[in-house]
């Protein structure tokens, strides 16, 4: 893989003094690496990430400072432990954190955030090999385990402070309210996110943006988010339970547009071909609405995830594309 | 007033929509001008574009490898010493999938040596020093291209006739691949050929060679095309050409008027000029996996083959030279020279003013499926399109990152392949995964690795898989 230094040993030509050979093909799309895609994924976070320190104030720069620290410092420690080059430049666990710190209540304390980030970053991703070996999605992986381990912080009735000096934070989240009392938040709040919720989901507009961003740049696939929406908007309109909530309120409410193009669309975890694509985001909005409906859980996003993560080998294997020219006879 | 804004807005949609359709659709045949995934490489053909082919002065020897195409090796039929004139026979073929070989210049055999060609195989060559007369500057192009051009009353060249001409003439495929031309058209009962397909495409990037000879000697190719075309007995021939060379069509379109030769213009992507997908491009036919173009009626042939076609059967002389774009940021004169084989990658770069110093890599073809080599010694085949000389910062670069799987290459897969999935099978040598992915449908086009971001050299890990696969087929 490497390429050879050769000196051209040419009487007729003093004119270079180094030419490389290596194997075909001699260019690359130099407007694209893994770099660029990291950074596209920050840009496209930038709307989501303004709107909830616009919204949550001071509890999601926290939330990010939390995160941003534990997944860096979890990513330099666990690739210093493994004798492996510094990976800190890729960019993929800044990208980490502020997923993780976007899908968190602001009000959790910095130990949960800061768990889930070496969680993330160690479990969901150093263990299996580093970037590109992950089975699961590492931010879904970190915060899955503080679910688990501190439940109290994480259930809704963690994410509401009484008598909060920031508003929203004092009610309950939309998706709490309805499942417990059947209140209906109108659709406009959820559009544009004074609500209370995970500090990256409650705004259906930011997520929109930057998931058109990520789309048009193709950094991720549309298939993905397509197949989501599409199973959430069906479901929640077969959905008959007549309260008002409606398929739009289930597209708008909640963790599924951040989920549908943030989350879902993390390719290391998701299939690879536009068809398998496909089926990976319509399976993660079917099983979306089932735990939503069916669950104790007001939110299915997280757990949709990361078992539709872990039927992505299944599916990539299910849809090996035809060559073109079909399959020899 | 208001009647006429609809009716504008009317005919404004409606241009859009027939714009559309046409966009859509190949006019007069069935395929739709393109084919999907694919990449647009930059095109950078303008660095030599607008150089018109020049004669390379005659060098004072060449080099004639003995392996000049895909197949077998020509056996030399002369000893050293011995005097040959321009176009006397050096070599003839061993078997069926092997060529006639031609003394590029007049002058003394030289003993036979060894060299490494620009593909990395070690080849027997005959050198030849140059000794005696042959045309060049204006008057070699002449001698190749000027002359008499006939395109009727063909009927006096009977097929069987065309073929032994092309044959002994020792034409290969003039695109890269270098296939034995006598070999793609003979004639088999059982796949009749309906259509000929002349690939004007030349969708590397910066080579201009298939270019230049469009603009400046579209007669022969047309009457190549339709010797061939009669040899085969095709009843379509069709010359596609990329639309970023609008010209050269036209040009061609004025030599075809009045014959069956008709021309199309196919979208510019790479790699249009891929035979399978150049048939898919305009009779919207996929060749089967593992098959050729006659599987689907279709003969595809690259315009410089066709020029060497008319030369050996109106003419009766062999293929002793062609045009090769000298071209790339790192060199000083960019240039389409018409060469003798076998003359060295370093006159070349002599007759186009030298590298410049930031030269980083010498390519022999074109960047996407062209060999590098180091040695300008290294002789030029009858197969070599160009000489790319690319520079540190149009080269190929950068760490080796992991793969995220984005599936990027599989976009961009001409073949609709997973290339990510045939490299991972590659690495663990796991020729079960290989299979099961097609490896063997990949034709190395480059395409998949241009699109990595994480600069992953995929052809080469495939080159490796397809390998594996084929020593466990032996076993």
């Amino acid at each position: 893989m490497q390429e050879t230094e050769l000196n051209v040993k040419s009487s007729m030509k003093p004119a270079s003094s180094a030419i490389s050979v290596s194997p075909s093909p001699h260019l690359a799309n130099t407007a694209d690496s893994t770099r660029r895609m990291m950074l596209d994924v920050l840009i496209a976070l930038a709307p989501v990430v303004g709107m909830s320190i616009y919204i949550f104030r001071l509890y999601a720069v926290f939330q990010l400072v939390v995160c941003l620290c534990g997944c860096l410092l979890a990513e330099f420690v666990f690739v210093r432990m493994r004798g492996r080059k510094p990976t800190l430049m890729d960019g993929s666990a800044v990208v980490t954190a502020v997923i993780l710190a976007m899908s968190l209540p602001g009000t959790a304390p910095w130990y949960v955030g800061f768990i889930a980030a070496f969680v993330a970053i160690g479990i969901g991703k150093i263990i299996f090999g580093g970037l590109g070996m992950n089975i699961f999605n590492p931010a879904m992986v970190g915060r899955a385990f503080v679910m688990i381990a501190f439940a109290g912080v994480m259930a809704a009735s963690g994410y509401e402070i009484a008598g909060s000096t920031v508003d929203v934070v004092s009610q309950a989240t939309p998706m709490n309210a309805y499942k417990m009392n059947g209140v209906v938040t109108p659709l406009i709040n959820l559009f544009w996110g004074n609500t209370n919720g995970s500090l990256g989901e409650t705004s259906a507009l930011a997520c929109l943006l930057g998931g058109l961003y990520l789309v048009i740049r193709r950094t991720a696939s549309w298939e993905i988010p397509a197949g989501v929406i599409l199973a959430v908007l069906v479901i929640g309109a077969l959905d008959s339970s007549g309260t008002g909530w409606t398929a739009l309120h289930h597209l708008f409410g909640g963790a599924v547009l951040f989920g549908a193009f943030f989350i879902a669309t993390d390719p290391v975890t998701s299939p690879l071909t536009p068809k398998g694509k496909f089926i990976f985001g319509l399976g993660t909005g079917v099983l979306i609405m089932v735990l939503r409906l069916f669950s104790g859980y007001p939110e299915g996003l997280m757990f949709a995830v990361l078992f539709m993560n872990a039927l992505t080998p299944l599916i990539n294997r299910w849809t090996i594309p035809t060559p073109f020219g079909g399959k020899k006879q | 007033m208001y009647y006429g804004t609809v009716n504008t807005t009317l005919l404004f949609t409606l241009n859009i929509i027939y714009g559309v359709t046409m966009a859509l659709k190949l006019e007069g045949y069935d395929g739709s001008g393109t084919f999907s995934h694919g990449i647009h490489p930059p095109e950078r053909k303008t660095i030599s574009k607008a150089a018109p082919i020049q004669a390379l002065p005659t060098p004072k020897q060449v080099m004639l490898s003995l392996h000049q195409n895909i197949g077998g090796p020509s056996e030399s039929v002369v000893k050293p010493r011995q005097q040959v004139v321009w176009g006397e026979l050096v070599a003839k073929n061993t078997g069926f999938v092997s060529t006639a070989l031609h003394a590029s210049i007049p002058g003394i055999v030289q003993r036979p040596m060894r060299m490494t060609l620009s593909n990395g195989r070690h080849m027997d060559m005959i050198p030849i020093q140059l000794e005696g007369d042959i045309p060049s500057g204006q008057a070699l192009w002449k001698e190749m291209f000027g002359g008499n051009w006939p395109t009727t009353d063909l009927d006096a060249y009977a097929p069987a006739d065309i073929s032994r001409a092309i044959s002994a003439a020792g034409i290969v495929g003039m695109g890269g691949a270098a296939f034995p031309t006598h070999v793609k058209i003979m004639p088999n009962d059982q796949k009749p050929v309906h259509t000929l397909l002349v690939n004007g495409c030349e969708c590397e990037p910066y080579l201009t060679s298939d270019y230049r000879l469009m603009c400046e000697a579209p007669e022969p190719i047309i009457t190549g095309a339709l010797l061939t075309a009669r040899c085969v007995g095709a009843e379509q021939i069709v010359i596609g050409v990329e639309d970023n060379k609008v010209d050269a069509a036209e040009v061609l379109k004025r030599a075809a008027f009045g014959t069956p030769v008709k021309v199309v213009l196919l979208k510019t992507k790479y790699p249009q000029g891929s035979e399978k997908h150049l048939v898919q491009a305009v009779l919207n036919k996929q060749v089967p996996l593992g098959g050729l173009p006659a599987d689907v009626g279709a003969l595809v042939s690259n315009v410089g083959t066709m020029t060497a076609v008319a030369r050996a059967v109106i003419y009766g002389k062999p293929m002793t030279h062609r045009v090769i774009s000298v071209t790339g940021g790192g060199i000083v004169r960019p240039a389409n020279v018409l060469a003798p084989v076998g003359v060295s990658f370093g006159e070349l770069v002599d007759f186009c003013g030298g590298l410049k110093s930031d030269a980083a890599r010498l390519i022999a073809g074109g960047p996407m499926m062209g060999f590098a080599f180091s040695n300008l010694d290294t002789p030029v085949t009858k197969g070599t399109s160009g000489l790319t000389v690319l520079t540190r910062d149009e080269v190929r670069a950068g760490e080796e990152t992991a793969c995220v799987r984005c599936g990027k290459c599989v976009d961009a897969c001409p073949m609709r392949l997973v290339p990510t999935k045939m490299a991972m099978a590659a690495r663990h040598n796991d020729v079960e995964l290989a299979r099961r992915y097609f490896i063997t449908a990949c034709f190395e086009c480059g395409s998949c690795a241009y699109a990595c971001p994480a600069r992953i050299p995929l052809v080469q890990l495939i080159r490796t898989g397809k390998a594996q696969v084929a020593a466990a087929d032996r076993k």
